[in-house]
């Protein structure tokens, strides 16, 4: 009879100052490098690990593949030359990075934006994280050997990306949100095709459930993978769905309320057990508030009025020197930008708090140890990775 | 948010506070004593969640800010503790031991800015940039990243790039003459 | 079983023809030797059985999956039933060895770089470049990066440029079919070209890429 569980009799121990003892001389261990590219997630990191056998020991993780050095290039353009090129620190979900920006500048230059624009602020972000949660259930699912699921939610993705195309005219990059306003209201007869959209991705979700969350290899090898101690979840700097999924109801929508969210009525998913199964399902359920959010939005948007705000001559626009930091909830965690004026009429830095910068780099290396080496990818994809947000 | 920074008074000289809203206060405090302010606010003020740790150059004055944006979950507050370090002698306490996601910060800071925290783990391993990079610290204000592009990468010509106010001005206003 | 010392250290294995063979175990092994040019490079007149190598060859594109930038997000598009890049005789493979196509998908930071270079050396011939976006062509929106190429035709032989910051779907099948059909004309000679200029492409890689710490050239 064949144990399933793994023999520890000759797990390395811990030395005095807590770290294994390996002696790479035995021959038990390997190293192997894993990536830059590799199924567990949208963007390039890589991982040095230490197996043995078929077990991590210990990982390393390197990033910096795709660094252009935003907040370098930031601060030798103009506030509304930052605009353009903010937007592609993040291809999952670019809009926010849109906002933020916008919403920092606006705060210190002191502009009021009018009611319209922000309802069309709020609709583009939940559609954003509406297209990011359905492209990452499709990694969830390839990660985990079903590639079924991500030609389902690709094409439902795509769906979403076409109202985005009839609102901005871009597919991916919308550059939607100039400080100061929006670009443009809703276009004629987009809520009756919004909703039809939204009607097919509940059909697909259903699917989605059924192939995915109640599939037994799934449920298998995720039930137990990644386990999170709610106690970690400040210290390590843990936010948005994988701090809700152990059980900490931490949502920037709901604590620290922007745009039209309070006027919103949701409920903040939370989940128990803290594993990749659960914050899958966290990221399930958060997926169809965000549903019933666009329907709500969609009702309550107003069709006409002032979308943009009286903003001075962009080309001369100097902002007073200050310092602010916004936050806005994306699908990975808490979203921030921290912004320095010196009244210039170039930005003095622009910080970008990316929610993986805490969830990929620290908290993946104490989390893989110990984990199967086919589980690392899932690993991965379960703390929902975006490297860009780390190296900028 | 008064209260809180009235017991921190006690312990720590705090040189200047700036409120930016009614969530978010900037203080400034001093070097020395940066690393007892942040410890007081997060074990006795429930300031438990390190959102950012960056720095800012202030080139003109010879001066790196640092700023470390703490947060109150429970009460949601935010503070953010400024503390400026000479630019020449660049070097700060580490606070890795009190969040662990701290070292990758100053990781970063010190591969971007050439701020050293002397005791961090893992702080002078490459982090982001090329194993092979042989230029200054590349955030700092004084490191001209598109002249070290120009000399590096091979420009394709008959790429210009204009300055937005000035290319419009003399399109649009060629008789004035552009002091 | 054997010991682990034993394991480890060098030993002997009869070859195929008969003669032996030190092995070493530590040793990484791969082919250092230099490309060459192949024999249908240049040749006046394409023999009947080129042209149908050409057909052949574009016909079958395998792409290396690996994206190095944001462009790669629209390549997962292309393979779900909405713009089905695989009705083309297109389809991604894990590995270099199995690809002949490379889509530089975006801006390549000097990391990614020694990736893809190593990547690209080790597909087989004959074998394409793809550049995507404007980041590929001139720099783009990091014209003024301290850490993005500029133009990927002075370190790797590029076929077709897209443009676009990103290109969509229906530009990056439109590149397809204009690389399919720059293949069918025989015209798909990135291979020899870089054989050919092997030392002008890498002394430009060694000029950015200052710690070399890999073989010049390994297959």
């Amino acid at each position: 009879m064949i144990s399933l569980k793994p023999d520890r009799s000759k797990f390395p121990v811990a030395g005095d100052d807590g770290q294994l003892i390996i002696d790479r001389e035995s021959g038990q261990f390997s190293e192997l490098f894993l990536g830059p590219v590799h199924p567990g997630m949208t963007g390039n990191m890589s991982l040095e690990m230490l197996i043995q056998g078929d077990e991590i020991m210990k990982a390393k993780t390197h990033v910096g593949y795709l660094h252009r050095g935003f907040e370098k290039l930031m601060e030798r353009r103009r506030f509304i030359q930052c605009f353009p090129i903010c937007v592609r620190i993040a291809v999952p979900e670019p809009d926010f990075n849109e906002y933020l920006l916008a919403a920092t500048i606006e705060e210190l230059a002191g502009i009021e934006v009018p009611d319209a624009a922000l309802w069309m602020r709020t609709l583009l972000l939940e559609m954003s994280r509406l297209q990011s949660y359905l492209a990452w259930i499709g990694g969830q699912g390839s990660s985990f050997g079903l590639g079924l699921i991500g030609q389902w939610t690709i094409w439902a993705r795509d769906l979403v990306l076409d109202r985005f195309e009839e609102i901005t005219g871009g597919r991916i990059y919308h550059m939607h949100m100039p400080p100061g306003g929006v670009r443009s209201l809703l276009p004629e007869g987009f809520r009756r095709r919004m909703t039809d959209t939204l009607d097919t991705i509940e059909q697909v979700m259903k699917d989605v459930d059924k192939a995915l969350f109640q599939n037994s290899v799934y449920k298998t090898r995720s039930v137990g993978l990644g386990y999170i101690d709610p106690a970690m979840v400040d210290r390590w700097g843990v936010t948005g769905p994988n701090a809700r999924g152990a059980g900490i109801a931490r949502d920037v929508r709901k604590d620290y309320p922007y745009l039209k969210y309070p006027e919103l009525d949701f409920e903040v998913a939370v989940g128990k057990d803290s594993d990749a199964y659960t914050r899958a399902d966290v990221r399930r359920r958060d997926l169809l508030t965000t549903v019933d959010l666009i329907r709500q939005i969609l009702e309550r948007i107003p069709d006409s009025g002032e979308f943009m705000a009286k903003v001075p001559n962009v080309l001369h626009w100097k902002i007073p020197r200050g310092e602010t930091y916004k936050r806005a909830e994306c699908t990975r965690g808490e979203y921030g930008y921290y912004t320095v004026t010196d009244g210039s009429g170039y930005p003095r830095r622009i910080n970008v708090r990316g929610p993986s910068y805490t969830h990929a780099v620290t908290l993946l290396e104490k989390m893989i140890v110990n984990v199967n080496l086919a589980d690392a990818a899932g690993l991965m994809s379960s703390l929902h990775t975006y490297p860009p947000e780390i190296e900028r | 948010m008064q209260q809180i920074l009235d017991a921190l008074k006690q312990s720590v000289m705090i040189e200047d506070v700036r409120k930016q809203r009614d969530d978010l206060v900037f203080i400034t405090v001093s070097e020395a004593q940066a690393v007892s302010a942040i410890t007081h606010l997060r074990d006795r003020a429930n300031f438990t969640h390190l959102v950012i740790l960056t720095a800012v150059d202030w080139l003109e004055e010879g001066l790196f800010q640092l700023t470390y944006l703490l947060n109150n979950p429970a009460e949601k507050k935010d503070i953010g503790v400024r503390v400026m370090i000479d630019r020449e002698k660049a070097q700060m306490e580490s606070i890795h031991h009190l969040w662990p996601a701290a070292a990758t910060y100053q990781r970063e800071l010190r591969e971007m800015f050439g701020i050293s925290f002397p005791g961090s783990p893992r702080l002078n391993e490459t982090f982001i940039l090329d194993e092979g990079w042989d230029g200054p610290p590349p955030y700092r204000r004084d490191f001209d990243t598109l002249k070290y592009s120009e000399e590096t990468y091979f420009p394709r010509p008959g790429r210009s790039t204009n300055d937005p106010a000035e290319y419009m001005k003399s399109m649009l206003y060629p008789e004035v003459d552009n002091d | 079983m054997r010991s682990n010392d034993d394991f480890l250290s060098k030993k002997i294995v009869p070859g195929v023809e008969g003669d032996e063979i030190e092995v070493d175990p530590i040793r990484d092994y791969y082919c250092d030797a230099v490309p060459q040019v192949s024999r249908e490079y240049k040749r006046a007149y394409p023999s009947i059985i080129d042209r149908f190598k050409n057909w052949a060859r574009s016909e079958s594109i395998w792409i290396l999956a690996y994206g190095s930038g944001c462009g790669a997000i629209e390549m997962r598009p292309l393979m779900t039933p909405k713009y089905d890049a695989y009705q083309y005789g297109i389809q991604w493979r894990p590995t270099p060895r199995q690809a002949n196509l490379l889509m530089v998908s975006g801006y390549l930071s000097l990391k990614t770089l020694r990736i893809v270079i190593r990547a690209y050396e080790q597909m087989p011939s004959p074998k394409y470049v793809m550049g995507l976006g404007s980041c590929t062509i001139n720099g783009g929106m990091y014209y003024d990066s301290y850490n993005t190429i500029n133009r990927l035709d002075y370190y790797l032989p590029v076929d077709v440029y897209v443009a676009g910051c990103m290109p969509r779907p229906e530009s990056l099948l439109d590149g397809l079919e204009l690389l399919k059909k720059l293949i069918r004309e025989g015209k798909g000679h990135g291979a020899d070209i870089y054989a050919e200029k092997f030392e002008w492409y890498k002394a430009n890689q060694k000029k950015i890429l200052k710690s070399w710490n890999m073989p010049d050239y390994s297959w």
